[in-house]
């Protein structure tokens, strides 16, 4: 499992850039952290997700 | 008649004490983005006496900036980075000042960002706020960042916080509040949400790490 945003997902094992858009995210829109490290955008495609990781997606929304 | 920089300097710390004064007056901070949220985190950090400010934006002042930004009627059509200058210059006569009238990309933000301590990111489009993030926070790993999302509407200010994100990455807003067509920046909560940051900002500089 790993934790996104809190919840428990069974999505150990799929790139960073699967997860986004499966989850409906805009990956132009988001930064992810994961166990404490950003993870580069370039890195979204070949960054694997593992089984314990702790990750939160931040969403930018317009304004400001 | 205007004070002379060693009587605001005594004043400043009489205010803050003559260490945390120092941090102060040592620090430099990038603001990326002079609407709404950077106008108003430039106006708290020139007051509490931040050595130099780094103000960046590309946009001119105009008649709709009025609801909310630190800016002046007179001002409409000029740039944003000179007029806010000049509006700094007004309160903080001896603030240092850097400004880049330009759009910030993944390839000049290392170097006009180069001189920051901390940056914060107040920019208005979604897009442009996680690009700078990511590219500070992969490319320039000292550095810390303060960026903004959801301030605007009418909903409660009670909701407008602080989190720390990362060791470098704190992250100001509700979350959620986007502008939509019915309903844009309203003064107050936008001041919200910047007075958030350059709170965190000083904080930090204060060594005080935590949200």
């Amino acid at each position: 499992m790993v934790k996104i945003n809190g919840e428990e997902q069974a999505v150990a094992g799929q790139t960073v850039a699967e997860y986004l858009e499966k989850a409906g995210y805009c990956r132009t829109r988001v930064a992810v952290e994961r166990n404490g490290e950003i993870i580069p955008k370039a890195e979204y495609d070949h960054t694997v997700l593992n089984e314990g990781d702790a990750v939160e997606v931040v969403s930018f929304v317009g304004g400001g | 008649m205007i004070p002379t920089e060693e009587a605001m300097y005594r004043a400043l710390e009489e205010r803050h004490g003559k260490e945390l004064q120092k941090r102060f007056a040592s620090a430099s901070v990038a603001v990326c983005g002079l609407g709404g949220l950077g106008s108003h985190i430039a106006f708290a950090l020139a007051r509490v006496g931040i050595g130099r400010l780094i103000l960046i934006d590309f946009d001119k002042v105009e008649i709709t900036n009025l609801n909310r930004q630190q800016y002046k009627a007179d001002q409409i059509g000029l740039d944003k980075t000179e007029a806010l200058k000049r509006n700094l210059k007004e309160i903080a006569p001896y603030v240092q000042t850097e400004t880049f009238c330009e759009k910030l990309t993944e390839k000049n933000i290392p170097e006009l960002l180069k001189e920051a301590d901390i940056v914060c990111e107040a920019f208005d489009d979604p897009e442009s706020k996680a690009l700078l993030t990511d590219t500070v926070l992969s490319l320039m790993k000292e550095k810390y960042l303060v960026a903004a999302s959801g301030m605007a509407g009418l909903e409660s200010g009670n909701i407008i916080c602080t989190r720390k994100i990362t060791d470098h990455f704190y992250l100001c807003g509700d979350g959620v509040s986007e502008v939509t067509d019915g309903m844009g920046l309203v003064s107050a909560r936008v001041m919200l949400c910047a007075a958030h940051q350059a709170h965190m900002v000083l904080r930090i500089l204060a060594g005080r790490y935590d949200a």
